[in-house]
């Protein structure tokens, strides 16, 4: 338990310093960099909190794909962030410190961590999602009878939402359809 | 990146274990911590690390654009072919009891099906999104 308390402290800090940094960097590439950092720090957090699977997610989806769409992203345009008047900061940290505040007082609020009275454990819900589950699908893990079969609709959904986002970043960058004839422009315009 | 020695031996030694681990993540996520979504975005990021190593021509040899079109609808195909399936069968849509014989197998192979599709259209489209932007990356440089 110690441990467990020691390890969140020190990522959380890692976390904070790592926040400060990118704020503070002009330079997009190692901010970049620092972004996957944050998110693999966060994966980290995940993991202690034992949500496996978000963890996982995060470690590949944000240390690893974003960080190089990020950078491939560079590559199209400018790799230095354009200075910010001192005004416009101003009222930047006013937003963030208000909106920071707004959310830690509305944390206190929520019940203690690993509170044996909150609605997530008395539901009755949770019973029909834990016990009724294993005679219902009987599969050990949980979580994917639940996102699977019992909210099946919603996953399909969710299927159906990162096609669709797939297919809008595919028409806006329109690689499939402009390829062809702008390669042949392209290497004719290098011929003459 | 042709002159990155270590890179490239480092490379061909973890792609094949990453693509391995993601497809145990795939299979056994009735079991352990997992399933089409954690499975997808590591396969994905195994074949991303491929490319940009060896380059986006090696890659598009390997996988081409067009196909990673197929999959990713044929994922949300599967998904809702299910549903499907399972309506034809006398149950509702995406009431995976009615797909075998007794309730608990029907379960078990929707479970089953359905994750194979989400992790397939996963797949599909973080690799597609990726070889949008390399291409344009690319096509910059030559001009």
């Amino acid at each position: 338990m110690t441990t467990d308390i020691v390890l969140n402290v020190v990522l959380l800090c890692f976390l904070v310093v790592t926040g400060l940094a990118i704020a503070r960097l002009r330079n997009l590439f190692p901010v970049a960099m620092l972004t996957g950092l944050y998110s693999l720090l966060s994966a980290s957090l995940f993991q202690l909190l034992d949500a496996v699977d978000v963890a996982l997610t995060e470690a590949a989806v944000g240390a690893g794909v974003v960080t190089v769409l990020f950078l491939a992203t560079f590559g199209l345009t400018r790799a230095r962030e354009k200075p910010v008047p001192r005004s416009r900061t101003v009222i930047g940290l006013v937003v963030t410190s208000l909106t920071g505040a707004a959310l830690f007082y509305a944390s206190l609020d929520m019940p203690h961590f690993g509170a044996a009275d909150t609605p997530v454990q008395t539901h009755p819900i949770r019973e029909r999602y834990l016990q009724t589950m294993q005679e219902e699908v009987d599969i050990p893990n949980a979580v994917t009878a639940v996102l699977a079969s019992y909210r099946g609709y919603d996953t399909l959904g969710e299927v159906t939402v990162i096609f669709t986002a797939g297919i809008g970043v595919l028409m806006l960058l329109g690689v499939s359809r402009r390829r062809n004839p702008e390669d042949r422009h392209d290497d004719h315009r290098g011929d003459s | 990146m042709h002159e990155h020695t270590v890179l490239r031996i480092i490379t061909k030694l973890i792609v094949a274990p990453i693509l391995i681990f993601a497809l145990y993540i795939q299979f056994h996520g009735d079991y352990s911590p997992g399933g089409g979504f954690q499975a997808g975005v590591v396969f994905a990021a195994a074949l991303i690390l491929y490319t940009l190593i060896f380059g986006p021509d090696r890659a598009r040899r390997a996988i081409p654009p067009g196909a990673l079109r197929v999959t990713a609808s044929l994922g949300v195909l599967i998904y809702a072919g299910t549903g499907v399936v399972a309506m034809l069968r006398g149950g509702h849509f995406l009431d995976y009891d009615a797909l075998a014989h007794d309730a608990v197998h029907g379960q078990h192979m929707g479970l089953l099906i359905v994750e194979f599709g989400v992790g397939l259209t996963v797949v599909s489209v973080i690799l597609s999104v990726f070889y949008a932007f390399a291409g344009r990356g690319r096509r910059k440089d030559r001009s």
